[in-house]
């Protein structure tokens, strides 16, 4: 009999070869064209223009990329192996049904990050080229003058590569591990996959609302009992995804202090922990 | 999907989610607290904005797109420019650094478009006839350049670069030499400020009458500072200042009169 960690292991492994084979990694090739295209249209720019818009539409794209593929992933998950009686299969094995969720789980957290790698890997490695050739031409430009040249190099590198990109895109990815776990719960009580990417993409919208419901509840000034109630269901129901919302700062220039990066990314963890414990407790009597 | 669920199992989930969800509060109120503390998740996001970018645009700079949305009304002002369309301009720079408030680049170029770029076409309008409404409309674009580096400020005022750029504004175009060493002294008291700052502060105040005192203090505090700041034209500007103030001989400076050329300065975009 194996244990619990290589049979989660192994419905991990599973679920990820299966998205793979549906071709999932193909928005890469549009997450390319949008990155190199971007960065050929905008050489008309000053550099520190392209760099800035470099970073805002590579991480946007990474953001939307992202977010896309954790739930569409994770909704079909259970749908599809109702579809193909594959669950039965397994669950008629001892295979517990906690177990069962999270080998589903973790297998598109590996999707996900391995596709945060390979976006990385492409944006830096663009920003880079472009650095170098930013480099080069002021190298060329300024050759006569050493002392305003070293100034100008500074000043390019400085636009381009900083350390904060790596959590900025750490905390891309926490945000769409919370996605997928939410989309998991949603997909324990989803008559459909269609039902669960709405449910879900409804839940990342209001959840960029949570923090403006929140406030306008615990203000509790001038506003009637029922838009209290309604505000403190969507306050304490949804995720509040504006916390996770730092790479618009990140790419402005704002210094991300690492006790916040910290927080966010636990955030993020207890948010998944929670949506995989009520995912467990909904599917534990679930009829199939 | 043919699953059934207990709908008093369902209800004990929504709890579950409720409790979690209260029991997060005080640690997402203390996120948030800290968030903005350190500069983030303060862009004003209000209903002016909402009439600026539309809808779409509203929804997707709420819903943590706002660098990207940023980046492409970026690309639409650029369009403006070749076009020459100031008024579009100002309208979508406004939109932008609303988007984007700690991007220093963003209110960096949109000033000096305002400052220099409008100011100057506006001069240079051959449809209007009168010289008036045009060095009026030149003076406008001035502010608006002005407005920009301000408003900048407030949202960065940690910042040297806003206060270096609206310090050339006040010297190059405004000619309020006053007002442009008050802010590349501002500029040169923040960390990270380069050396020519401090210089370009005592230079402008030397301009005004009844600061030189002022100004011949500062330069003597850079004089000391070693022979890396003793550029000529500061040493220059020391020996002029104390003729003028009548400094005693024995407390005037002994430097021979400089020969090699000042350290190169950064120029501004014009």
């Amino acid at each position: 009999m194996t244990r619990a960690p290589s049979r989660i292991l192994a419905i991990g492994g599973n679920t990820f070869t299966e998205l793979v084979r549906q071709k999932v990694f193909y928005f890469l090739l549009l997450f390319a064209l949008i990155v190199i295209g971007n960065s050929a249209f905008l050489a008309k720019f000053s550099f520190q223009e392209e760099f800035q818009m470099l970073k805002d539409v590579a991480l946007g794209a990474m953001s939307v990329f992202l977010s896309l593929l954790a739930i569409l992933a994770t909704a079909n998950l259970l749908p599809r192996d109702l579809e193909d009686r594959t669950i039965f299969t397994i669950l008629s094995k001892p295979v517990p049904r906690h177990e069962y969720l999270l080998g589903k789980l973790l297998g598109v957290f590996f999707l996900l990050l391995l596709s945060t790698l390979v976006m990385g890997v492409l944006f830096l490695g663009v920003l880079l080229l472009r650095e170098q050739a930013a480099l080069a031409e002021t190298r060329a430009s300024l050759a006569g003058s050493p002392q305003e040249l070293a100034a100008a190099l500074a000043e390019v590198s400085k636009g381009a590569f900083g350390w904060d990109l790596i959590p900025a895109m750490a905390i891309l990815l926490v945000k769409a591990f919370l996605l997928s776990s939410l989309t998991m719960l949603v997909s324990t009580f989803a008559t459909s996959g269609i039902f669960a990417i709405l449910v879900a993409a409804s839940a990342y919208f209001i959840g960029h609302l949570q923090v403006t419901a929140r406030e306008y509840w615990m203000s509790g000034i001038g506003i009637h009992w029922w838009t209290r109630i309604f505000t403190a269901v969507v306050a304490l129901i949804f995720p509040d995804l504006q916390a996770f919302n730092l790479t618009d700062d990140i790419v402005a220039g704002v210094a991300l202090p690492m006790a916040l990066f910290w927080q966010t990314v636990a955030l993020g963890g207890v948010y998944i922990a929670v949506y995989y414990v009520v995912a467990c407790f909904l599917f534990q009597n679930r009829e199939l | 999907m043919t699953g059934f669920l207990n709908p008093f199992r369902s209800l004990a989930a929504l709890l579950m989610v409720a409790v979690a969800g209260a029991l997060l509060l005080p640690w997402q109120i203390e996120l948030q607290n800290l968030s903005k503390k350190s500069g983030f998740r303060t862009a004003v996001l209000d209903l002016s904005l909402r009439e600026q970018i539309g809808q779409s645009g509203f929804l997707a700079a709420l819903s943590g797109f706002r660098s990207p949305l940023a980046a492409f009304l970026w690309i639409e002002a650029h369009s403006a420019w070749e076009k020459t369309e100031w008024g579009r301009m100002n309208a979508l720079f406004n939109t932008v650094t609303t988007l984007q408030p700690h991007s220093l680049l963003y209110w960096d170029i949109a000033a000096w478009h305002m400052a220099w770029n409008a100011s100057a076409a506006a001069l240079q309008d051959r449809k209007q006839q009168s010289e008036v409404l045009r060095e009026r409309a030149r003076r406008q674009y001035i502010d608006l350049g002005r407005d920009f580096l301000e408003r900048g400020i407030r949202n960065n005022p940690d910042s040297y670069l806003l206060h270096e750029r609206l310090g050339i504004v006040f010297r190059d175009k405004v000619e309020d030499h006053s007002a442009a060493a008050d802010e590349f002294a501002k500029a040169a008291s923040l960390s990270g400020c380069p050396d020519y700052i401090k210089r370009f502060a005592a230079y402008e105040a030397a301009k005004v009458p009844g600061r030189e005192k002022e100004a011949y203090d500062r330069l003597r505090a850079l004089y000391n500072e070693g022979e890396k700041m003793r550029a000529s034209t500061l040493v220059s500007l020391i020996r002029e200042l104390e003729e003028k103030l009548q400094i005693p001989a024995a407390e005037r400076i002994k430097a021979p009169a400089p020969s090699k050329p000042a350290p190169a300065q950064p120029q501004s975009r014009n």
